[in-house]
């Protein structure tokens, strides 16, 4: 019987594994998720938590309930993979061997990246989003905010869901104009884009959002500090934005597992196929989701379209056909706009989101 | 759209990036950096030259690999590229604006 290893029971990693229970079957095939954690977040559903339009119960479900019959679900820390013998090593000793390996181990932030981001005021008006721990911690700061300077910042890119630090601010608006207090209360957006976001035709549309909810955007801003004592985040050329409450998103990082296991580049992300999803060191592994380096967005609607594509390669890749280069970066998003409303974008590697109505908007084309 | 600069003509998009590399020169270069308002040290030319080299090797630049490349840290490409070093670097040395399609 042969092994196939899944690193990762989050999104992308539960995709596969619902996928591929349907093609590798027993007796020939093994499949097998590893995740040390026991519960499964729903991590789109943090932006809400802050504002109490979910509650944790909306988030946090088990992780069980979202793995197929036949597949077997191993609940432990991973130590290391060690790709050279085909195998993983598990906290405690235990080892797993693997004929194909699919690494999921996703993407999450890292704080201490920046000088005084994680100091004295974290957690009290410094806060992130993109950990339930943050998320409720920041639900209970707004709760009795009294207002005063908000900054929505982001640290650097990419970032997991880069529309949700807007969509952060656009509900911040609407949430303190349902308090009858978004007049003590200024919004502004800090980011290290050019404007307000990574595609340039969403960023005139998404700007005109900004200008229209009032909310002032700096851009350009690489954070070198956060100032504890002054409340201020200062950039490396010297500018410096106060804030009373600050809500930021960290440098974002893949796991600790690929550095300990020698497979990223700098920010842990494993370098990767971008159209086949195949691992550009290792045959028999492929990764997908946050945890690799493709220049796709981070998010789980990639993971989605990831999966697809992922499982009809592993398919091939068993029967010693050429791999399908047909990942294109698809992305979709629904941007939350405050006061009910969304709006949704679509894009891949070449092309930019389009304005128009579902389903035929305009075509056009990327630049870059 | 064209521009004549440093007495050459050059291609460049609409937000003033050479479209096409073989047009540039070390003189191009110097043209560039004036419009920015930039005089060219020895240091800026060993980052340009370097820029330029990622750029052949197609390695996606970003300010943090750029603090970690050796050649300069993040503090000292801000102050001899003020503002928006990365943007304004790569401007001057003819290579695409970097691409945050993502």
């Amino acid at each position: 019987m042969k092994n196939l290893v899944i690193l990762g029971a989050g999104t992308a990693g539960t995709m596969m594994a619902n996928h591929l229970v349907h093609h590798l079957k027993q007796p020939d095939w093994q499949i097998t998720i590893i995740d040390e954690r026991i519960e499964h977040h729903y991590q789109p559903g943090y932006l809400f938590l802050p504002f109490d339009i979910y509650k944790p119960k909306d988030i946090i479900k088990k992780i069980e309930d979202f793995i197929p019959k036949g597949v077997q679900l191993i609940k432990n820390n991973i130590n290391r993979i060690v790709p050279a013998e085909n195998k993983i090593q598990l906290e405690g000793g235990d080892e797993m061997a693997y004929d194909l390996l699919i690494i999921a181990t996703g993407a999450k932030i890292a704080p201490e990246e920046i000088e005084g981001m994680k100091g004295a005021q974290w957690q009290k008006s410094v806060f992130d989003f993109y950990t339930y721990e943050g998320a409720l911690a920041l639900r209970n700061k707004l709760r009795k905010w009294q207002g005063g300077k908000l900054v929505v910042h982001i640290t650097e890119m990419p970032i997991k869901c880069p529309v949700a630090p807007l969509e952060f601010a656009f509900l911040a608006d609407s949430f303190f104009k349902h308090k009858d207090m978004r007049d003590k209360v200024e919004i502004t957006y800090v980011t290290p884009l050019s404007g307000a976001f990574t595609k340039p035709k969403a960023t005139e549309t998404l700007e005109h959002f900004l200008v229209e909810k009032g909310i002032h955007i700096d851009h350009d801003f690489a954070i070198e500090h956060v100032d504890n004592e002054k409340k201020e985040i200062v950039d490396y050329g010297g500018r410096a934005i106060p804030f009373d409450l600050l809500v930021t998103v960290p440098t974002n990082k893949g796991d600790e597992l690929i550095e300990r296991s020698g497979m990223g580049d700098d920010l842990n992300y494993v370098p990767t196929h971008k159209a086949t999803l195949q691992s550009k060191d290792h045959a028999n592994i492929f990764v997908l989701g946050d945890a690799s380096n493709i220049p796709a967005s981070k998010a789980g609607s990639v993971a989605h379209f990831e999966a697809e594509i992922l499982t009809e390669n592993i398919l091939r890749f068993i029967k010693g056909e050429p791999l399908k280069e047909e990942f294109d970066g698809h992305a979709n998003c629904f941007i939350e706009t405050g006061n009910g409303k969304a709006l949704l974008i679509d894009f891949n590697y070449t092309h930019e989101p389009v304005e128009g109505s579902f389903p035929f908007p305009g075509l056009d084309h990327c630049n870059y | 759209m064209e521009k004549t600069i440093a007495g050459k003509t050059i291609t460049v998009n609409e937000e003033g990036y050479l479209t096409d590399f073989s047009q540039w020169d070390e003189k191009v270069g110097e043209a560039l950096a004036a419009e920015a308002n930039i005089p060219l040290s020895a240091r800026h030319w060993e980052i340009l030259k370097y820029l330029q080299n990622e750029q052949k090797n197609q390695v996606a630049l970003s300010i943090r690999r750029i603090g970690k490349s050796g050649v300069t840290d993040i503090k000292e490409f801000y102050q001899l590229f003020p503002n928006a070093p990365l943007k304004t670097a790569t401007k001057i040395a003819g290579i695409p604006k970097p691409a945050s399609c993502i």
